[in-house]
């Protein structure tokens, strides 16, 4: 089913490369990389030359404009890979496919609605400044490094890239104790997880020769390896630093603990930008370049990944009572759900797992608006008491948020709905009948989750009483943020035809999965 | 006023329709079905605070406009057509082969006329003493999702429309119920979003297996899968038993009823008249729309363990109600001993046992919709619905008393009234081909007569004791509103051809289908067994007309 390699152009190009030396750059390939980076170190000297002079707004707009150049800068690389088909360059270094720049658009999305939502958090906070702008521009390129990475040695390079600026971000709220312990929590492990993820890199090159992921695939489905338990050990550590990445279970336990810590629009960024850049190296790695070949072992590890995900994710959820940790599982859950759609391993399956990021992305950030609102100066009020009432004190703000809610447990005419529904499809075309039933099953479960919050908002006799007296601010970037995101819930819901051809589309311009 | 428009634009449609009843489906019907409601929770939407008055306004206003709508949909009918009409089929997810589709036959046209009628009737009849923004705006949501329920005549259309009508019911109970209504609301939704994981992943299945075994892209209609038959035997039982869940709890069956009480009590009045109205029905329907249509051999093959659970319902349902003390949990109960009788008749797989069931449906619907109206009309005077609190109500209210007495009969099934014609075919159709579950189910029949009549016996009979004696008459405007219930509950018990007629060729339709697949059934008439035991003919003399004015309409 799964397309075989193509023989002609990356590898030959890739062949010819070699013997000239030097590669040749094509900088117009990677534009919104290099929009993103730029921009990141041009804000930090800008911003140092002004030293200070620069209006508040200055940097999150900067950043704003930034994420949109890079954005439209994808439309002329779409029309060149939709005409030209999938290309790599950078001496096979890179690939330049509809898949990469799907999800470069996704961390595009989400690093504004980051940007939004920061403009007011840091000056409720008191902690302006231009550092996390740049820092979010940083971590942005790292992660569409990573998703168009074609060799997974730039792959790591995106990933720590990516990672590095996160953990900083994590830490970023100087006056609370938790933003720090989860910076360093997020650190430490994260670093962990690193390693396990350049270990298994290692061992795939030892057992492959290469670390081009064109080449690996042509050489798995060239040669039978008679000893692979090189290569599986491989699979099974990169797929450790996959899943830490994307925050499945069982290397979910950092998620809870930094995404509760991080300040708000951060942990926002977080579960859409770096889970986005995490599924795209997964998917990339293991459904392309693994996929045809030995998607026999590694997909009954994906599996469990998935299960446990869902289980642990929805479970677990249920029984917390801060909105930020619910969420967290929730997040966790939600890629369980995911890799259900890598499991399936197939065109259908990654264009699914595409259609599930963007849609996730609207509703995670916009949910995490709503958290930045309600957290108050100071990041803390998260607890789902602080929410009792919300319905009578802010209609508005809490209509809002139960669309989200609602459209994250699966409610139809919502993203959350037709995200489910395609994931459940490539998973049942692959016969895969117990993995979809345990997904629907758990996705109810996980419905509870959010009922309660809803519950809190509306239903709770005593509203909190601090809400009814303390006004909430909403700040004009947040409220910005919230209205893209309902908008692209509600959009992506009941008009999806558009955005699933180009899901489609694609897919089926991805480097070494044509068919 | 109000009824004047009804009238006007009933009318008005009327004739239009009538001068091209030809190529009727010019005008989109269905979506303006959909529509009108939604543009009312809109405006509702819109209408600032300030203006509070005007929500029920217009809630009854776009209410009434659909209802005239369903209206002008039933007299532009086609009576002779046992397909869809007014089909409205676009493309919505194309690559996926997902349609907007949507079409009525005499199936479904009753449910679209029942849902157009009770809303109006349950806006009007219930008051709300919080939040009226949200009230009416959700339930103008509720009213264009039920009406897509039940014309959608794609499976993911038809799921999502499924899945919507749980967000204005959850936030209905949740917002505007009673003391234990929180709980109530969760249950309710989870319970029902439960059964429809398992069908979700159902009906993708028979989506691509149909495609695989057609060869050709993957489609969702429901028309097409049902016609094809294409996917095995086996895979077919699986997936009906994966639909059978989704729809079980939402009829529901024993043992999966444990939401209903407690979501039909916690419920405000309106809330419970369009559970018991409209939401319950969804299940039944799904079962002879999804289950018989799509999978007729697994359907016969479940048949036994199905008409066995609705028996169960019927016995148990009217067990629970004799031995409830809260009066509105008592209906509730009964709701469950009637959705036994209509699973009974569409199990029963004869063209009596089905008519029967829609029948049951939509009049289940009228007499349930009113008992729980009167119910709550009494908890508005009373401020309990404690059986063991109300005495003696028809000595301070007689004509309250008179028409809770109509409708508890009517919902007792006495003949002459709707509720006996539906119940009588199902019994008849089930004595036909499954004789022993129709035995038992006669029994039901006469516990409905116990526990509604000894309710009423402890409620409006006895002495007045001290709070009952303030006990309000029923208003004109109360009357007014339970008005058209009363008329439908005595025409459509005396007079049930007209909706037979409509049913009747869809039916056959549906059963000509179910022969065509499946090896060895036999579709048994109540004709070929002729010396069914004579008690039962003899026993129901009022039987004799209604199945006469039934005979006389077979063309």
């Amino acid at each position: 089913m799964i397309a075989r390699i193509v023989q002609d152009s990356p590898v030959q190009t890739l062949a010819a490369e070699a013997a000239s030396g030097t590669p040749e750059i094509i900088w117009s390939a990677i534009a919104p990389n290099l929009i993103l980076m730029l921009g990141g170190v041009l804000l930090l000297t800008v911003v140092s030359l002004l030293r200070g002079k620069s209006p508040s707004w200055f940097p999150a707009v900067w950043t704003v404009v930034t994420a949109s150049l890079a954005l439209i800068a994808l439309f002329p690389l779409w029309a060149r890979v939709q005409d030209e088909g999938a290309q790599t360059v950078m001496a096979g270094a890179v690939g330049l496919d509809g898949f990469s720049l799907f999800v470069t658009g996704i961390i595009c999305l989400s690093v504004i609605m980051g940007a939004l939502l920061l403009e007011g958090y840091v000056r409720r906070e008191g902690l302006e400044g231009a550092e996390w702008y740049v820092l979010l521009l940083l971590s942005a390129s790292g992660g569409v490094t990573m998703a168009s990475a074609n060799d997974l040695i730039v792959m790591f390079i995106g990933l720590e890239i990516l990672s590095v600026a996160a953990y900083v971000l994590t830490a970023m709220h100087s006056k609370r104790i938790s933003s720090q312990e989860a910076g360093l929590k997020y650190f430490v492990l994260g670093a962990f997880a690193s390693a396990f993820l350049l270990y298994g890199i290692a061992l795939t090159y030892g057992a492959t020769g290469s670390t081009n992921l064109v080449r690996i695939q042509r050489f798995l489905s060239d040669t039978v390896i008679t000893q692979n338990g090189l290569l599986l050990a491989g699979f099974a550590f990169m797929l450790v630093g996959f899943g830490f990445k994307i925050g499945a279970a069982p290397f979910h336990t950092w998620a809870p603990d930094v995404y509760q810590g991080a300040p708000s629009p951060v942990t926002a960024y977080m579960a859409s930008g770096i889970k986005a850049a995490g599924f795209a190296g997964l998917l990339r790695v293991f459904v392309v370049t693994f996929g045809p070949t030995y998607g026999a072992d590694w997909r009954p590890m994906v599996y469990a990944l998935a299960v446990l995900s869902l289980l642990v994710g929805s479970f677990m959820a249920i029984v917390q009572t801060n909105v930020k940790r619910m969420l967290a599982y929730s997040s966790i859950s939600h890629a369980g759900f995911i890799l259900v759609a890598v499991e399936a391993s197939s065109t259908q399956g990654t264009s699914a797992a595409l259609f599930y990021l963007l849609a996730y992305t609207f509703m995670v950030t916009g949910s995490f608006a709503i958290v930045t609102i309600m957290g108050r100066t100071g990041d803390g009020t998260h607890a789902l008491d602080d929410y009792r009432g919300l319905g009578r004190a802010r209609p508005g703000l809490a209509l809002i948020f139960t669309v989200f809610l609602l459209a994250q447990a699966g409610v139809p005419f919502t993203a959350g709905f037709l995200s489910k529904f395609y994931v459940i499809n490539s998973v049942v075309a692959e016969g895969q009948y117990a993995l979809a039933v345990i997904a629907m099953v758990s996705a109810v479960v996980a419905a509870f989750l959010y009922l309660r919050v809803v519950v809190a908002m509306y239903f709770s006799e005593d509203p909190a009483a601090e809400l009814m007296e303390s006004r909430i601010k909403v700040p004009v970037g947040a409220s910005i943020a919230l209205v893209i995101a309902v908008v692209g819930t509600l959009w992506l819901g009941i008009v999806p035809g558009a955005v699933t051809n180009v899901a489609n589309d694609a897919v089926a311009q991805l480097v070494a999965f044509k068919s | 006023m109000i009824g004047t428009l009804l009238n006007s634009t009933s009318l008005l449609l009327a004739s239009e329709f009538a001068e091209e009843s030809a190529n009727a489906s010019n005008f989109p019907m269905i979506p303006a079905l959909i529509i009108t409601p939604l543009i009312g929770a809109i405006i509702i939407a819109l209408i600032p605070r300030s203006r509070s008055d005007l929500y029920k306004q217009i809630a009854v206003i776009t209410s009434v406009i659909t209802g005239a709508f369903s209206i002008a949909m039933l007299v532009a009918f086609n009576t002779r057509d046992s397909g869809y009409q007014f089909v409205i089929d676009q493309p919505w997810i194309s690559d996926l082969g997902i349609s907007l589709h949507f079409g009525v036959d005499g199936i479904s046209l009753f449910l679209v006329v029942l849902t157009g009628v009770i809303f109006p009737i349950a806006l009007l009849g219930a008051k709300v003493d919080h939040d009226p923004k949200p009230y009416y705006g959700w339930l103008m949501v509720l009213m264009a999702a039920s009406m897509g329920v039940f014309s959608s005549l794609d499976l993911v259309l038809f799921f999502a429309f499924f899945e919507l009508v749980l967000v204005p019911m959850y936030f209905l109970i949740g917002l505007w119920g009673h003391s234990n209504r929180v709980y109530a609301a969760t249950k309710f939704f989870l319970y029902t979003m439960l059964g429809s994981a398992f069908m979700l992943v159902g009906l993708v299945s028979l989506a691509v297996l149909n495609a695989r075994a057609m060869g050709g892209p993957i489609t969702f209609d429901l028309v097409e899968i049902a016609k094809n038959q294409a996917i095995s035997v086996t895979a077919g039982r699986w997936i009906f038993c994966a639909f059978a869940v989704a729809f079980a709890v939402k009829v529901p069956l024993f043992p999966l009823h444990t939401w209903l009480p407690d979501a039909h009590t916690e419920a405000p009045t309106a809330g419970s008249v369009i559970l018991a109205a409209v939401m319950l029905k969804l299940g039944t329907y799904g079962f002879i729309r999804f289950g018989l249509d799509l999978f007729p051999e697994a359907s016969h093959w479940a048949a036994p363990v199905m008409m066995t659970l609705g028996v169960i319902g019927i016995i148990y349902g009217a067990v629970c109600a004799t031995m409830q003390k809260d009066l509105k949990r008592l209906v509730a109960y009964s709701s469950i001993a009637h959705l036994g009788f209509i699973v009974l008749g569409v199990f029963a797989f004869s063209v009596q046992g089905l008519e029967g069931s829609i029948l049951i449906m939509v009049n289940h619907g009228i007499s349930t919709g009113a008992l729980f109206l009167l119910v709550g009309w009494i908890y508005e005077r009373r401020h309990t619905r404690q059986i063991a609190e109300l005495s003696g109500l028809q000595k301070v209210a007689p004509i309250f008393a008179g028409v809770f007495t109509l409708v508890m009969l009517s919902s007792i099934g006495v003949p002459g009234l709707n509720g006996f014609p539906g119940e009588f075919l199902v019994l008849l159709g089930s004595f036909a081909s499954a004789r022993w579950w129709g035995v038992v189910a006669v029994s039901g029949v006469i516990l409905a007569a116990l526990y509604l009549l000894w309710a009423y016996q402890r409620v409006f009979h006895g002495p007045v004791t001290e709070p009952n004696k303030g006990f309000r008459e029923l208003r004109l405007t109360e009357g007014l509103v339970i008005a058209p219930l009363l008329v439908l509950i005595v025409f459509l018990g005396l007079y049930p051809k007209p909706m037979l007629d409509r049913i009747e060729p869809s039916v056959e339709r549906l059963l000509a289908h179910v022969d065509a697949e499946v090896d060895g059934f036999e579709l048994r008439e109540v004709k070929f067994v002729a010396p069914l035991p004579g008690e039962v003919e003899a026993g129901h003399t009022e039987a004799g007309k209604t199945e006469a004015g039934h005979t006389e309409g077979k063309p």
